[in-house]
């Protein structure tokens, strides 16, 4: 323990020395850390991430559940339930093969110019419905991998107790997904936290875009640090949880087989 | 023949170009308990799935109380109700307690209230000495606790026959009496019951009548007494001396 913190520090230590010590440092601190740039576009940044943030919650908990339904759309069985399954694997593969900054654009500029009655037209509006759109066939891809991974010796007994196929899915089947790859949907959402960003393309106003625009007028880069400090803030904690939690849920199923 | 409670009648069934059942016959009366033995692979497990439409079959038919339960007049509910099935691997839900798992299909399959549900469920536990572990979960348990759960869960609807496939081939040997004790208990109280078994000195002592199959096909089939002591298959006798060679009766 010591001697890892002990060497942890010396080479650390060396790499800022080394670094702090260079001729460039200087412009490289203005460029990219200068405290009165942050300091200046801090309220504004701060404001464009609080916006990325509710983003990220609302559009995590439709995705959550649209993507459920894509995934049980797609286990039905039976000739009659056909058209949900061919639906559910058309949208996921369309919407898994095609890049999210392209769904952003489409969604955000080709769908308000539109300009059909009765829907909303806002970039922030469509632009979210694209990262829904994006991630959850993504997510249901991973519920899918869940139910899968649930022993049919499950299905078979809730069967043999009489339960439909819905009930086997709902009462036996999805609890023990959901279970199984709940590492995986927080990695998810992981991903999600940072890429709301991209919605600043079609001119959301979040904690890119505000930094971008205090570049633009001052060429200073020091907001777009400012804004990845708080990204990393958000993330690296829910990071670090899911960490956690695999871990110990993995050490929770090697208890179980012994 | 209307004391039937189950009547298989050429019951055929292939897995593939694989034929596991060929045009089996079997009937099981009221109050009868029928081991089904044989080698793995000779299609015990099959004809059993097959009875409560785990399995579907190719060609034959299946009665219960001289219903075809592959039609109209034998709804899958009405079906599942009146036949449990108790499998080799317990099959308990890990994500629930032992009452949660014992309640379920009473509740959302039957519409049966929580609270009568809980009241059997009690009685069945505490009858088979498992009274203190409603609120565990099954990964709590031991197989054999396990497995009596499972039978307990079977038995919550009431059935009218009890399917068995192997359910004590996965327990430690000392687990697998109080399990068997639970099964004998059930045939004192007049449970119908068909069961897969290589517990052959359990098949003696407590079917009242036992099936030899071999590929496919019932070979052999007759009182216990008779069956082990004086099999007439050149086929079952085989059986029985690899198993007596083996130690196991």
């Amino acid at each position: 323990m010591l001697a890892s913190v002990a060497s942890t520090g010396v080479v650390f230590g060396l790499a800022a020395w080394w670094i702090g010590s260079s001729e460039y440092w200087p412009a490289v601190q203005n460029q990219f850390f200068s405290g009165e740039a942050i300091r200046e576009s801090f309220p504004a940044v701060l404001r464009g991430f609080w916006l990325n943030l509710r983003v990220w919650v609302i559009a995590q908990i439709v995705i959550l559940f649209v993507a459920l339904v894509l995934a049980v759309m797609r286990s039905l069985h039976g000739p009659i339930a056909a058209p949900f399954r061919i639906a559910a694997v058309a949208y996921i593969d369309f919407m898994r093969g095609v890049p999210a900054l392209l769904l952003i654009l489409l969604f955000g500029f080709g769908v308000p110019a539109l300009q059909l009655p009765g829907l909303p037209r806002g970039a922030l509006f469509w632009g979210s419905v694209a990262m829904i759109a994006g991630y959850a066939a993504y997510t249901a891809e991973v519920y899918r991998a869940g139910m899968e991974a649930v022993h049919d010796s499950q299905r078979a007994a809730a069967r043999a107790l009489g339960l439909s196929q819905w009930q086997t899915l709902r009462y036996a089947i999805i609890p023990q997904a959901i279970r199984n790859v709940l590492p995986a949907l927080l990695n998810g959402a992981v991903s999600l936290q940072k890429d709301v960003a991209l919605l600043s393309v079609i001119g959301v106003r979040d904690a890119v875009r505000e930094a971008q625009i205090y570049t633009a007028r001052t060429f200073n880069y020091s907001s777009l640090i400012a804004a990845a400090v708080l990204f990393l803030i958000a993330s690296v904690p829910l990071a670090r949880f899911t960490d956690w939690y695999a871990r110990r849920d993995q050490e929770r199923r090697l208890q179980r087989t012994l | 023949m209307t004391t039937r409670r189950v009547e298989v009648e050429n019951l055929t069934k292939y897995y593939g170009d694989n034929l596991v059942l060929d045009r089996v016959n079997l009937g099981v009366g009221i109050h009868e308990v029928v081991c089904l033995i044989g080698a793995s692979g000779s299609g015990k497990s099959t004809l059993l799935r097959c009875i409560n439409r785990l399995v579907d079959y190719d060609d034959g038919c299946i009665l219960l109380d001289g219903k075809d339960i592959d039609s109209e007049e034998m709804p899958q509910n009405e079906l599942r109700k009146r036949i449990g099935i108790v499998f080799q691997a317990y099959n308990l839900f890990p994500h629930m307690t032992v009452m949660d798992n014992i309640t379920l299909a009473p509740r959302k399959v039957h519409g049966i209230d929580r609270a009568e549900t809980e009241e059997r469920a009690r009685e069945l536990l505490d009858l088979f000495d498992m009274g203190g572990y409603a609120a565990s979960y099954p990964d709590r348990l031991s197989g054999g606790q396990q497995q009596r759960v499972a039978i307990v869960r079977a038995m919550a609807t009431n059935p009218d026959v009890l399917l068995l496939d192997e359910v004590t081939a996965a327990l430690d040997p000392e687990l697998i009496g109080g399990v068997l004790a639970v099964i004998r208990e059930l045939k004192a109280e007049g449970m119908t019951m068909v069961i897969v078994t290589h517990e052959m000195g359990f098949a003696r002592d407590s079917a009242d009548r036992v099936c030899f199959l071999d590929a496919g096909r019932i070979v052999e089939e007759s009182p216990p007494d008779k069956l082990f002591a004086e099999p007439e298959n050149p086929r079952t006798r085989q059986f029985l001396q690899r198993i007596i060679e083996a130690g196991r009766l």
